[in-house]
């Protein structure tokens, strides 16, 4: 549950955007609000717009219409303090292959400007368990370690909102666990969570509420309890319990 | 303060990668070097001919070394997507242009001595009588030159013939700044009593800061998918 006081107030905002990629609109007058302390599920078959949109929340794609505020500002035109507070996991890692686990972290701390930075590395590298993997080049660590290394980039920085696509890519039964914990933790610490994941059962445990993405639109946006499955061509492999 | 400490950072990571991968400048002075030994394989080196020749054999030179220099500066940021985690952190675009042209133009300076430095033994020539004129018209050239190398390798990293674009997009802007470049060069190593080299190191230095500054101005554009 969000925080008392902070659950009305909407730290993102959609307001009906629209994306092109040439022709083809990958998202069609999309709209939702995104408060602190919400734990937010996006889920929607390949081509959906999942991708799109959470690159846009991240400010790495421009809407063709509609805006995307940010604590009230818009993102397109004062973003650059807006990404102070927004961590972003994509499917690629944003990691240097020639730079260790911790020059990367130092290098993406210093651009973050944050204070105390080494002991902020020290903090996420314990987070995803990559201390003892610190000196070696991302190049030569496993996918599921450079996700690992790519999520302690994400949360380096605290970010009050975190947004996550398909984040237990590459990661082990053990990492997959530690992260479902640390996410599930996020709304107490009034952070907002969006993430996507393929595995709907594991979103569904970890989130509160689902917005259904299909062909560019919103198909649902409430609480899973109450999300309409069958309609939403979604089938549950556990029964009908969900995390509320 | 900050700005400067964001453009060192980013100066300092990409010196790191290239000590790491030792890509970048190595294939730089190669290929400068081919470059001048093949002219100097060709062509007289009697003191008129040099003359004639030379500024505009370094010029290509430099030219194509830089070509090299920029399409590598950006494959390391398109690998794994790292122009994108760098457009993450709240950092004007700006910045970024700076810190990752001033690597540019490091690693394009470095490969410019090595090459001048071959090109005195091979076509027995001295720079030294003029050498602080050519230091001053190589400074700007390739500042200008590494500002559209920079901008325009962030451009071609984006489509997909990127190596062959990069050449097609950046060469006509860059025409003006190799002719003014070569010209002052060249009078510069004539010794130039008339101080005709101080008329074409200011205008090689006009164009390199209008190239620069518009380059600085653009580059957050061109971050834009």
């Amino acid at each position: 549950m969000p925080p008392q006081g902070q659950a009305a107030k909407p730290v993102l905002e959609v307001r009906n955007v629209t994306k092109f990629f040439g022709d083809l609109a990958a998202l069609k007058e999309v709209s939702l609000t995104i408060a602190r302390g919400e734990s937010v599920f996006l889920y929607g078959p390949n081509g959906a717009g999942k991708t799109t949109l959470l690159r846009m929340l991240a400010s790495l794609a421009r809407p063709s219409s509609g805006e995307v505020l940010f604590d009230g500002k818009n993102l397109e035109r004062d973003g650059v303090a807006a990404k102070s507070a927004i961590g972003f996991v994509s499917h690629a890692i944003f990691l240097y292959g020639e730079l260790t686990v911790r020059e990367n972290l130092r290098f993406f701390g210093r651009l973050f400007r944050l204070d105390g930075l080494e002991r902020r590395i020290d903090a996420a590298l314990d987070m995803f368990e990559m201390r003892s993997r610190e000196d070696a080049l991302v190049r030569d660590l496993s996918r599921g370690l450079q996700q690992r290394t790519s999520l302690a980039r994400a949360f380096l920085h605290d970010p009050d909102f975190v947004v996550l696509d398909e984040p237990f890519t590459g990661l082990d039964t053990q990492s997959v666990a530690r992260l479902e914990d640390l996410l599930r933790r996020l709304p107490e610490q009034g952070k907002a969570l969006l993430f996507s994941t393929h595995d709907f059962e594991q979103g569904a445990a970890i989130a509160n509420r689902l917005i259904a993405l299909k062909a560019g639109r919103v198909r649902y946006n409430g609480p899973l309890a109450s999300a309409p499955f069958e309609e939403l061509g979604i089938q549950r492999s556990n029964g009908q319990k969900v995390h509320d | 303060m900050t700005s400067l400490k964001i453009i060192w950072s980013i100066l300092i990571k990409d010196l790191r990668v290239e000590w790491r991968n030792r890509e970048t400048l190595a294939s730089m002075c190669v290929f400068g070097l081919l470059i001048v030994f093949l002219f100097n394989f060709s062509f007289e080196t009697a003191r008129e001919e040099t003359l004639r020749l030379l500024p505009a054999v370094l010029w290509v030179a430099i030219a194509f070394a830089g070509v090299l220099g920029f399409n590598r500066s950006f494959a390391s940021e398109r690998e794994n997507s790292c122009i994108e985690g760098m457009t993450l952190a709240p950092v004007d675009p700006s910045m970024i242009f700076v810190g990752k042209m001033l690597a540019n133009l490091l690693f394009l300076g470095i490969a410019e001595v090595v090459m001048a430095f071959a090109a005195t033994l091979w076509f027995n020539f001295s720079f030294l009588p003029s050498l602080g004129e050519l230091v001053l018209i190589a400074f700007f050239g390739t500042l200008g030159y590494a500002a559209l190398g920079t901008i325009f390798g962030a451009i071609a990293a984006n489509t997909r013939m990127r190596e062959v674009m990069l050449t097609v997009l950046q060469f006509p802007i860059a025409f003006w700044i190799l002719m003014l470049s070569i010209d002052a060069t060249s009078n510069a190593m004539r010794g130039d009593p008339g101080g005709n080299w101080a008329g074409g190191a200011a205008r090689v230095a006009g164009i390199s800061v209008v190239f620069t500054v518009a380059s600085f101005l653009l580059f957050e554009y061109v971050l834009e998918e």
